[in-house]
């Protein structure tokens, strides 16, 4: 059996009346590719928050490679290897492409700002390797031309995928994307879904929000459907497809016997 | 250190180099400059709190009050040597700067503004106060020249002197602003959000700028209190904290380029302004509104933006 | 003087200056709630109230109460104004270059005055006379009984306007969701400017009223904001009764400090009550924490 990357055990997140996340248990295999769906308000972004520290959770525990990270700080479960994209982008506009990626290395170089500043040989060095590092994960994206442009003149399908190659740059070994199909079109889409299974073939686990079921389905080991912070389905995407709750949920059919 | 940022810093080290022969050994155009090198070493400090990190600072002057009363007074009521003394403020600076940066960094916005708003003015207040240590409003005078091996430094080895050190402390800030250091920083300011996904501990590297930014405003305050000997706290007031945000802000925020051209223009306008003083804090109020209104990037950038435009 | 009759005078005293306090901080507050933005320049609509008073009625003569009714609209009008050329073009920019502009319109407020009027502090003759009253063993102005009054009326008018009138719960409305205040017609254009028109009025009211006590200058401007701010914080950004209350206390501490410790650092009193506020509990004595990690400060 493989070894469970991240142990989700009776999490709970309320904002006062509203819960967000209610009693949610998960487990994500290492290797896998495990998508979580559910419409809108479901608490997917809420989920992967929870995970990488941005709020505390208000009762359970979110375990990473048996690590507790319940009260950690987000830049401290970044560097336990846990990284992410955003649903809404969260680039640097104020920097490059090629310094948006560099940026990722933070937690795994050292230079602090004395050494920096008289500019030591070994911070030299330090830089020189953070930008081959950038360079890598850009041209495994495809990016590598855009290296000089500010970040924010690119098109947002290439926007979209500098946050996976900055979130690669972490060297992570749980990547969370936060609905990486959205506003894509049909070409690019096929393009991520081949990226996503070449992130896995390098040993990296991923979680995927996805509202796209074509892409949901095809890369997917296993789905968790979410709905108003529970858990209704979890399991292999073509049973989770056909679960009459996950039909429900997103149609809004009151579930009928027959 | 990019190769863009080689000419301007060739350009000034020449410009310096030459300075004091085509100043004809003039005390006055000299003592000018020496003022523009004392405020451009605060404003490359704040610049990189402000532009780089994002951060602001409405007391800055605090600091610069700081390192001159230590350099003052440790050199004429107890014998320091002036390196001592300089080394003395920058060391009650930083420590200062850390003990209020923690708490302070981590408000946002308006509150930040407000707090560092009221750290200057309390110690304004001290500095008045503490009479027996200060000499309260009337000031402290006798303060020492600087010697070096006996020799005291003054005209236009002052000058090189204050101007050796900008022009290194220039160096270090822009290997800073082109290192982990100043990404981290830039990012932070870009989206503290995603900073702190990619593993940047936000709050840490905040304080950290605003301790070295307090640091470069210390050394000023020595540089300060050694070249005119007599300092009272009317130096330290709010105004001068605002005319260091302009500097800033006027010049160019985005840059540390844009500091210096600030704290060159920001030196330089009360001397033109000399006969005028009843219109000096309006003029102030004035330009101030004006660079935000129709320039919010700086002179420094909207010149840039005009020779684009006509190139 | 027994020591009870100075700690009323010392109370007094401080009522005194936290009505200026809680005028100042409800001024905040009123521009805060429809806009979100701080005002860096509220302090000197406290200051120019005070020199066009003087100037109205010790230069041109005018009497009293048209002088006053004069001054908060000269005052008020100069708020607008600044909201429509300063405030107004920037409301798409950054938060910083907002708090800017803002310090910007008090420097150059500042400057304006220290032009027209020089450094120098001015009177006003007090509202009914110099002759000061016994009341509890201590000797009080009259002056400071019309402060006060004045200070609560204004405080009650500015709340029944806030919660009781339509036009006043739009403006609340605003600064919560500008969007969805302009979907039900209100324009948050017209909002912002009376914020700053009504915020400019009570700065001015301040003003007037307290000048013929502690006399005005160009430069009082700063240090009053900043311990309207401080009454601000203490009692919780967006609650007009929690900065009042705020304001009060601020005033009675920094009295009884000057008093009782020394009155050369009163000023900081106030100002490391600011800090420590910031410091400890930003949402203030009234305020909830949640509340204020939502709001934009």
């Amino acid at each position: 059996m493989s070894q469970k990357v991240l142990e989700v055990q009776r999490l709970q997140k309320f904002f006062g009346g509203l819960r967000a996340i209610d009693a949610l248990d998960f487990t994500v295999a290492e290797g896998q590719i495990k998508s979580v769906i559910g419409p809108n308000g479901a608490g997917k972004t809420t989920l992967f928050n929870l995970i990488t520290g941005i709020f505390p959770p208000t009762g359970g525990t979110v375990e990473f490679k048996g690590k507790m990270l319940n009260n950690l700080k987000p830049h401290d479960i970044a560097r336990l290897g846990i990284s992410r994209t955003f649903q809404t982008l969260e680039l640097f506009g104020n920097m490059t492409v090629l310094e948006n990626v560099m940026i990722a290395r933070h937690s795994r170089t050292v230079a602090g700002i004395f050494r920096a500043g008289l500019r030591l040989p070994g911070v030299r060095r330090e830089e020189r390797e953070i930008k081959e590092k950038a360079f890598e994960e850009l041209r495994f994206m495809g990016l590598e031309n855009r290296a000089m442009m500010g970040a924010t003149f690119l098109p947002l399908g290439e926007q979209k995928l500098l946050e996976i190659a900055r979130a690669l740059a972490t060297e992570p070994q749980l990547l969370l994307l936060d609905e990486p199909a959205s506003g894509l079109n049909i070409r690019e889409t096929e393009r991520l879904s081949e990226t996503i299974l070449r992130i896995r073939e390098r040993g990296i686990t991923v979680m995927v929000v996805e509202h796209d079921m074509a892409i949901v389905m095809e890369i997917s080991d296993e789905v968790l459907v979410l709905n108003y912070g529970k858990k209704i389905a979890e399991g292999f995407p073509r049973d989770v497809q056909r679960n009459r709750e996950v039909i429900a949920a997103y149609l809004g059919e009151e579930l009928t016997d027959a | 250190m990019k190769r863009e940022d080689l000419y301007p810093l060739l350009s000034i080290a020449i410009i310096i180099g030459l300075f004091p022969l085509l100043a004809g050994g003039q005390e006055y155009y000299l003592s000018l400059l020496v003022f523009v090198g004392i405020n451009s070493l605060i404003a490359m400090g704040l610049s990189m709190l402000m532009g780089y990190a994002g951060q602001i600072s409405l007391g800055h002057a605090a600091f610069f009050g700081i390192g001159a009363y230590s350099s003052g007074i440790l050199t004429t009521k107890y014998s320091f040597q002036p390196p001592e003394a300089f080394f003395a403020g920058i060391f009650l600076s930083a420590i200062i700067a850390f003990l209020v940066g923690k708490p302070t960094l981590r408000l946002k916005g308006h509150y930040m503004a407000v707090a560092t708003l009221g750290f200057g003015e309390i110690l304004f207040i001290v500095f008045n106060e503490l009479a027996p240590l200060t000499g309260g409003p009337s000031g402290l005078s006798g303060i020492p020249p600087l010697t070096i091996f006996g020799h005291p430094l003054e005209g236009a080895h002052y000058f090189y002197l204050v101007w050796g050190l900008v022009i290194l402390l220039l160096l270090f800030s822009l290997n800073v602003i082109n290192s982990r250091v100043g990404r981290a920083l830039r990012a932070v300011h870009g989206s503290e959000l995603a900073a702190g996904a990619m593993g940047v501990d936000a709050s840490r590297f905040k304080v950290q700028v605003f301790v070295l930014s307090a640091i470069y405003a210390s050394m000023a305050g020595s540089l300060y209190a050694h070249f005119i000997t007599f300092i009272s706290p009317s130096s330290f007031s709010l105004m001068f904290s605002i005319l260091l945000l302009m500097m800033v802000v006027v010049g160019g925020a985005e840059t540390i380029w844009g500091a210096l051209l600030g704290a060159t223009l920001l030196t330089l306008l009360p001397e033109c302004l000399r006969g005028l003083e009843d219109f000096e804090v309006l003029a102030y109020g004035a330009i101030l509104m004006v660079v935000l209104l129709f320039m919010p990037q700086g002179i420094l950038e909207g010149m840039r933006k005009m020779l684009r435009k006509k190139g | 003087m027994t020591l009870a009759s100075q700690l009323v005078q010392y109370l007094f005293t401080g009522l005194t200056l936290g009505s200026i306090y809680a005028l100042v901080a409800l001024g905040f507050t009123m521009i805060y709630n429809t806009t979100a933005i701080i005002n860096l320049a509220q302090g000197e609509f406290v200051m120019l109230g005070g020199l066009i008073m003087v100037f109205f009625t010790m230069v041109l003569k005018i009497p009293m109460i048209i002088g006053f009714l004069l001054t908060v609209l000269g005052v008020t009008l100069v708020g607008a104004l600044f909201e429509r050329l300063s405030i107004h073009p920037l409301k798409n920019a950054s938060l910083i270059t907002l708090i800017m502009i803002t310090l910007a319109g008090s420097i150059l407020f500042r400057g304006v005055a220290m032009f027209l009027w020089g450094k120098d502090p001015y009177a006003l003759p007090p509202f009914s006379g110099s002759k000061p009253v016994q009341f509890l063993g201590a000797t009080i102005q009259l002056q400071i009984f019309w402060i006060l009054g004045i200070t609560i009326l204004a405080v009650f008018g500015s709340g029944f306007f806030f919660n009781r009138t339509l036009l006043g719960k739009a403006m609340t409305a605003c600064a919560f969701n500008p969007l969805a205040a302009q979907l039900v017609g209100i324009s948050v254009r017209k909002m912002v400017l009376l914020s700053f028109a009504l915020s400019a009025a009570f700065g001015a009211i301040a003003g007037v009223i307290i000048t013929p006590i502690t006399l005005m200058e160009y430069d009082r401007g700063p240090l009053l904001a900043l311990k309207g701010f401080a009454a601000v914080v203490l009692g919780g950004l967006g609650s007009g009764v929690g900065s009042v209350v705020a304001g009060f206390i601020i005033g009675v501490l920094e009295s009884l400090g000057a008093g009782l410790i020394s009155s050369g650092y009163k000023d900081a009193i106030a100002l490391m009550v600011l800090l420590l506020i910031l410091w400890v509990k930003p949402s203030g004595l009234f305020g909830s924490a949640e509340e204020s990690k939502l709001k934009k400060f």
